[in-house]
């Protein structure tokens, strides 16, 4: 039985520079993990990794045992893994709505996500639907990023920092979100500056530093003072 | 006085011919910031193939552009998929070299199988066909019916653009290439499409070019530097403006020409110059970017 | 303290002369000279396709400057050929001024011609910038088109009187025992090797210069090299000026040669922009060796292919297409990096030396040579 995604000793360089040095991670149908750790460890580049916009060796990455590592970003979102890119990044000559139809262009797979379930989810957005996304407050701006990509029906959400820059009352609106995702089955890995946030949320927890793994383990069985020498080195 | 008015009525029909041209060009940059050098050399790449049609299946050039249509689609699509679409990235050079070298094999490439030659488009009592207005003026029917199609086309560009998911696929993928890849976007496939429409758009333009006028090989280069700027006349990113953009181009080269007729390009050429040190961002520029 | 000085330092220097450069400038100075008195011993046919070979290594120099250097791709070089060119011949028919004086004038009233021009032109940026230029050198041919005591739309020609009155001609008659028109080649010769060394020279310093510095911080990044305090625009405007002086200096010598002008020719957007600019990719764009490369390559299948005609064009746009996409350096840029070769020294190189020799200081240590 595999996982439902994997990483073997997966490696990212940009040009000359290497970011990540051979991560493991394993992620289960319905497992939320959590990956925190310093700026500049390697969190955002190893959801990129995956997301297929660094590409690396084939069977560095499985997807249910199959490995995806050298398939292009668009091939990754169809075979059911979305990423909620870093910033948002929104599309900002499309609406709201357009922005969250754009989400299933690739894929029109059957499931639970529809545009409906996504407003159900953040009603601000129906409210909001034809407006401008710039014109959008910034944690507005990070649902339609959830719901875009929740659009495709992907079977591994990837969130990369959902809260940066958010005021803590947001945050808790946009986490308030994530039981209903993974109600339906999806399995999320979310990568977290917020290290509190992310103990509630996740299943386990994976800390890198200086693009290696430097702590994995579940959250209530894991020690601050654990944490703080995986986070900041010894 | 009469003869100021025609010359107004002749200057805005002849825009929506530099509409047309246009719109193709404004196309391809609106998507894939494509700047495309060859696009003058397509038009009338466009035309010889209508031309072609008509003469050997006997048909009318109106009926032989729809034939056309399918062909020069699937055309666009591979020139953009095989050739220009390893040009795209941050550097300029490749695009504009590669398009530079595509406008002097297509010139070049007609002039050996067509020669140098004239043709015109024949299509009957249509082409001398005009509407009298009164006091002396008339509008002839083809500059009416470029002037119309060139609305039409513009209308239709902008459903395709702003009513449709292959249109939000365009907009997204010029907004954001990278993440337009994380929606399951294909963006060369993407590229494809919108240079197969651009072709298409080429090609209906090459229709009114051959009906209006006669045509050469070597006409290209200036057909790209009227499409550039009734473009940038307009403003950047928005189809109406590239049809406003046309129509001041139009009419600076009739008044020119009426004033005196060696007059008429350079007139166009310097409104575009005027128009560009007055106002760089054109007559009517999108809000953003 | 004493682990520190014993461990091997590494030095490094910013090297922008190696050891085949200064061979290298005893090899051009020695070829000038050769160059210069090969019109003793050579045919009259040689001469003329080495004068055509220099005037196009000259101006495909001019546009390397720019759009290798400076990023400014234009399209429209065209306008300062056919404006040098007709300055020319309104300074020698009209003027009764030497061809040989009018040739530095030229130069003059071009750069004065693009002061205005860039100030349009340089409001449309990149690709745009390109179409801008050509629709300037379009503005360019349609007004002299319009000026009548040159000839209008059909041009006009110089007289004999004129072309064989230039500064030499006499000289090298009696000297050489040539007849005139021989010697009128000779002397063009002349000129159109001052005006490629003198290109070359100006390049090559304008690259070594500060401003070439500059120029190269651009190229790798416009907005660092602004927030350095790299002031883009005059560096740029400095740049478009001077080459369209030489650009209009090798025009007018052009068209003293061919005698004879018309605005379709001059202002040739084929003739004088698009084999310059398959010379420069084909050799090498930013560097100043692949257009010397280049412009033999385009000598000789000008020599041996342009009477094809069409098929020569097309064969030429589809060599430009392919070394575009396959090999973007250029011939040079194969051989340079097979073989770490520069001829023209215009790059700072970073050189390490690893040395096992305790220094005082643990500091790497940087020195210019």
């Amino acid at each position: 039985m595999h996982p439902l995604l994997e990483t073997r000793q997966l490696k990212a360089f940009y040009g000359d520079f290497q970011a990540l040095f051979g991560i493991d991670m394993t992620l289960d149908a319905g497992e939320t993990v959590a990956i925190i750790g310093a700026n500049g460890a390697g969190k955002s580049t190893f959801l990129k990794a995956i997301a297929g916009l660094i590409h690396g060796e084939a069977d560095n990455v499985l997807l249910d045992g199959t490995p995806i590592g050298a398939r292009s970003a668009s091939d990754i979102v169809r075979l059911g893994v979305a990423l909620v890119p870093e910033g948002r990044r929104l599309f900002p000559s499309l609406t709201v709505e357009e922005n969250l139809l754009i989400g299933d262009y690739g894929c029109k797979v059957p499931g639970p996500w529809t545009l409906d379930r996504v407003y159900a989810l953040f009603p601000v957005l129906r409210e909001r639907r034809h407006s401008a996304t710039p014109a959008l407050s910034g944690g507005q701006q990070q649902m339609v990023a959830i719901g875009r990509a929740l659009m495709s029906n992907p079977r591994v959400l990837l969130c990369d920092e959902i809260s940066l820059g958010l005021a803590p009352i947001i945050i808790a609106g946009i986490y308030a979100g994530l039981p209903q995702i993974k109600a339906e089955g999806t399995s999320v890995v979310l990568v977290e500056q917020d290290i509190v946030q992310a103990m509630k949320v996740a299943d386990r927890v994976y800390c890198f530093q200086e693009g290696r793994l430097s702590l994995t383990g579940r959250p209530r069985d894991l020690t601050r003072e654990q944490i703080h020498r995986a986070y900041f080195g010894a | 006085m009469t003869s100021w008015l025609d010359a107004l009525i002749q200057g805005v029909l002849l825009g929506g011919l530099y509409a047309l041209f246009a719109a193709g060009l404004s196309l391809m940059f609106g998507v894939m910031r494509l700047v495309n050098l060859a696009h003058g050399d397509l038009i009338v790449l466009a035309a010889f193939v209508i031309l072609f049609l008509a003469a050997k299946l006997g048909l009318d050039p109106f009926v032989a552009v729809l034939v056309a249509l399918p062909i020069v689609f699937v055309a666009g699509f591979a020139l953009q998929y095989v050739l220009l679409n390893r040009t795209l990235g941050r550097d300029l050079l490749p695009p504009l070299l590669v398009t530079f070298g595509l406008s002097i094999i297509i010139e070049n490439g007609l002039l050996q199988l067509f020669s140098a030659d004239s043709q015109r488009l024949r299509s009957g009592a249509i082409e001398t066909a005009s509407i009298p207005l009164g006091g002396g003026i008339a509008i002839g029917v083809v500059p009416l019916l470029t002037l119309l199609s060139a609305i039409a086309v513009i209308v239709l560009l902008n459903l395709i653009f702003y009513r449709t998911p292959i249109g939000r696929a365009f907009r997204a993928t010029s907004d954001d290439l990278e993440v337009a890849q994380l929606m399951g976007i294909d963006h060369k496939r993407i590229f494809a499409i919108a240079m197969g429409l651009g072709f298409v758009v080429t090609t209906i333009a090459a229709l009114y070019l051959g009906l209006r006028a006669n045509f050469d090989p070597t006409i290209g280069p200036a057909r790209l530097l009227y499409a550039f700027e009734a473009v940038i006349i307009g403003g950047l990113g928005s189809f109406w403006g590239t049809l406003a953009g046309g129509i001041v181009l139009g009419l600076a080269q009739t008044i020119g020409a009426r004033i005196d007729p060696e007059w008429q390009i350079l007139a166009g050429h310097l409104a575009f110059l005027v128009v560009l040190v007055i106002k760089p961002r054109g007559l009517f520029p999108r809000a953003q970017d | 303290m004493d682990e520190a000085s014993s461990r091997p330092v590494q030095t490094f220097r910013i090297k922008t002369v190696g050891r085949a450069s200064h061979a290298a400038l005893v090899v051009v100075t020695v070829a000038l000279l050769a160059l210069a008195l090969l019109p003793v011993f050579a045919g009259r046919t040689l001469i003329q396709d080495l004068i055509f070979l220099y005037y196009m290594l000259a101006l495909a120099q001019c546009w390397n400057l720019l759009a290798g250097y400076a990023g400014l791709i234009s399209v429209g070089q065209q306008a300062f050929v056919g404006l040098g060119g007709y300055i020319l011949f309104a300074l020698t028919l009209t003027g009764g001024l030497n061809p040989v004086l009018a040739i530095p004038i030229a130069g003059l009233v071009s750069a004065l011609f693009a002061f205005p021009t860039a100030l349009v032109v340089f409001r449309l940026r990149g690709a745009y910038f390109a179409i801008g230029t050509w629709v300037v050198a379009e503005v360019y041919r349609l007004a002299f088109a319009q000026v009548k005591p040159l000839g209008g739309g059909t041009g006009t020609s110089l007289t004999p009187s004129i072309t064989s009155s230039a500064y030499g001609i006499e000289w090298v008659k009696t000297l050489l025992d040539v007849r005139t028109p021989a010697a009128r080649d000779i002397v063009s010769y002349w000129l159109a090797l001052a005006l490629v060394a003198g290109t070359l020279a100006a390049v090559y310093f304008m690259l070594r210069s500060r401003r070439g510095l500059a120029l190269g911080a651009i190229r790798d990044h416009e907005t660092a090299a602004a927030s350095l305090g790299v002031d883009i625009y005059r560096i740029k405007l400095a740049v478009y000026v001077a080459t369209a002086a030489m650009t209009g200096m090798i025009g007018a010598l052009i068209y003293l040669q061919k005698a004879r002008i018309s605005p379709d020719a001059a202002f040739s957007v084929l003739d004088w922009t698009a084999y310059v600019i398959f010379i420069v990719v084909i050799g090498g764009i930013g560097t100043m060796e692949g257009p010397f490369i280049g412009a033999i390559i385009l000598y000789l299948m000008q020599h041996y292919l342009a009477d094809f005609g069409a098929w020569y064009l097309i064969l030429l746009g589809a060599l430009g297409i392919l070394v575009m996409l396959l090999a973007p350096k250029g011939v040079w840029g194969l051989v340079s990096e097979r073989f770490d070769l520069t001829l023209f020294p215009t790059r700072r190189r970073l050189v390490v030396d690893d040395e096992e020799r305790p220094i005082a200081s643990k500091r790497p240590k940087m020195r210019e040579t």
